[in-house]
């Protein structure tokens, strides 16, 4: 290397004054901040409205009574929904027992097998699952599980929302697991770890926070859903624990009440739908307050 | 102890292209061995075949006769059991971020089902003792992640977490390239200590490093292994106009 050669390098970036930042871009900047938080504000506006609103509505007819009793027939003062939230609860968790581990096992195959043609097909096809209406869902279901049964059960209702659950969490996973540096996964194989043990071990564990935000984005999107229980759980007036059985859901009783002609029932109605919201919140919540419990600092 | 690696008619590609073109060579045990040469010349691709690292590319395949000790690498032994026996430290530090400190360095044995608290317990101990990482972290060894730790601390947790499978080859690729001189003088003086139990391979861009820490010195072009000789005949004396021209400066 000669010295000229180093110099000209220099020579060659052309010397600029730079002008002093106009006032235009210092107005634009903060037009654009604004514009941001306009913005923020706009997407949470609904949220605390309906939030709100619900409050305002449903907070009178939420008692002891409500969150104990079976609905008591119309006319009748009192009852509740205890079945109802009950049932929610009993389908969510089967929802979820069979959504989320195929979800998640699916998201694993795509992300770490499935780099090819067969997975571009199974990417292809979750994507048009999520897009089929949640009441066809529902016939699939009714075909798959209550026509075998015979009957209207929680089972079914389950399972109409695992099915809905599943393309949500298997893109997700996927997304998170290809975050996942590569270098990350090179540093297992190197210690000798074997490949599925560095996928569940090292790569799925390093993007738990992204799986399980897809994991509550799903759970919280089907459990407000109503359609594809309709002719699965069905709805019930009564206790039942027997998971083929019909079954109460929250939503079922909302629309049930919701479409009624009594003013009591309204009121009923829009006190579950309160319950339902906060059950949803409360639920993600504990998730990550469990997961963010779990967590070294500095990770 | 460390053992001795045979390379014989290695040939490597990625998809169509070759990478490494007949690479032949013997590496001493319980010796530090410097691989050298500019970018882009199969430094890196050369060590990665030697613990099977190579075929985790898609599309990458290899030709040849790799014999680490006594076991055939590309002859029917298994990838994992291969690399539980060759160690290997990045150019990038990569530690688990989701795991402890503890966690990382035992992770090689307890993700191969090694269960045993007490002996864990004195595989670390031992293995950041002998990266010199102790007593850095010795205070907080379950609280902080991996990740927490300043480079030249995460490339030393890396060096321990791969001691503790307890290997005969120590394979490092560009292991100080991120670090600042002093980190690299640490993990340098580590090198020096490691020999005595590990056969260690390390590709370098410093060709003061491979000075420094290595009996013996390839260089490689292009994909072909130039000269392979002692360090000292490398950088003083080489045989090969194209060795004299590198080490001088010439090019590269």
């Amino acid at each position: 290397m000669n010295d000229t050669n180093s110099n000209s390098v220099v020579a060659l970036i052309p010397q600029i004054n730079m002008p002093p930042i106009s006032l235009r871009r210092r107005v634009m900047d903060h037009v654009m901040t604004g514009v941001a938080v306009l913005t923020v504000a706009l997407v949470l506006l609904p949220l605390f409205a309906i939030f709100a609103y619900l409050v305002y509505k449903g907070i009178g007819s939420i008692n002891l009574a409500f969150l104990t009793q079976t609905p008591k027939p119309v006319g009748e003062p009192g009852g509740g929904m205890a079945n109802a939230i009950a049932g929610s609860i009993v389908i969510l968790g089967i929802a979820s027992l069979l959504g989320v581990p195929l979800g998640i096992g699916a998201g694993i195959f795509l992300s770490e097998y499935g780099r090819n043609r067969y997975g571009d097909v199974v990417r292809f096809i979750s994507d048009v699952l999520n897009g089929v209406p949640s009441i066809v869902i529902g016939i699939v279901a009714y075909g798959l599980v209550v026509m075998r049964q015979k009957h209207f059960s929680a089972l079914a209702g389950g399972v109409a929302l695992a099915i809905m659950m599943v393309p949500t969490i298997a893109r997700t996973t996927e997304q998170m697991l290809l975050l996942v540096p590569q270098a990350i996964r090179e540093a297992a194989y190197g210690l000798g770890v074997s490949r599925w043990r560095t996928t569940l071990s090292i790569t799925l564990r390093t993007a738990t926070s992204g799986v399980i935000t897809g994991v509550m984005l799903a759970f919280a999107r089907v459990a407000g859903e109503t359609a594809p229980l309709l002719f699965t759980a069905f709805g019930n007036q009564f206790w039942n624990w027997k998971t083929d059985q019909p079954t109460a859901a929250l939503s079922l009783q909302i629309f049930t009440y919701a479409i009624s002609p009594f003013d009591e029932w309204h009121r009923q109605a829009w006190a579950g739908a309160l319950v339902l919201i906060v059950l949803i919140v409360a639920a993600v919540a504990a998730v990550r307050i469990a997961v963010r419990h779990g967590t070294l600092a500095g990770a | 102890m460390g053992v001795g690696i045979t390379v014989e008619h290695l040939n490597a590609f990625y998809a169509k292209t070759q990478a490494l073109f007949d690479i032949n060579i013997t590496v001493q045990a319980n010796h530090a061995t410097a691989l050298i040469g500019p970018s882009g010349c199969g430094k890196s691709t050369f060590i990665r075949c030697l613990n099977r690292m190579h075929e985790t590319i898609p599309e990458a395949r290899v030709e040849g006769k790799v014999l680490i000790g006594d076991l055939s690498v590309y002859n029917g032994t298994s990838a994992t059991q291969l690399r539980r026996r060759v160690g290997m430290v990045f150019q990038k530090a990569n530690p688990f971020p989701t795991m402890s400190i503890y966690d990382n360095v035992a992770a090689g044995l307890k993700l191969n089902g090694f269960r045993h608290r007490k002996q864990l317990d004195e595989v670390v101990h031992k293995s950041l003792h002998a990266s010199a990482l102790w007593d850095e972290v010795k205070d907080h060894l379950h609280k902080k992640s991996g990740a927490s730790l300043s480079g030249g601390q995460q490339q030393r947790l890396c060096i321990a977490r791969a001691l503790a499978v307890q290997p005969e080859v120590l394979l490092m690729d560009e292991p100080c390239s991120a670090l600042d001189p002093i980190s690299t003088g640490k993990i340098e003086e580590l090198i020096f200590q490691l020999k005595e139990q590990y056969t260690i391979v390390i590709v370098t861009h410093n060709m003061q490093q491979a000075a420094r820490v290595a009996e013996f010195t390839g260089f490689f072009l292009l994909g072909k292994m130039i000269e392979f000789d002692k360090t000292e005949k490398i950088f003083t004396n080489p045989s090969d106009k194209r060795t004299e021209d590198y080490v001088t400066g010439r090019f590269g």
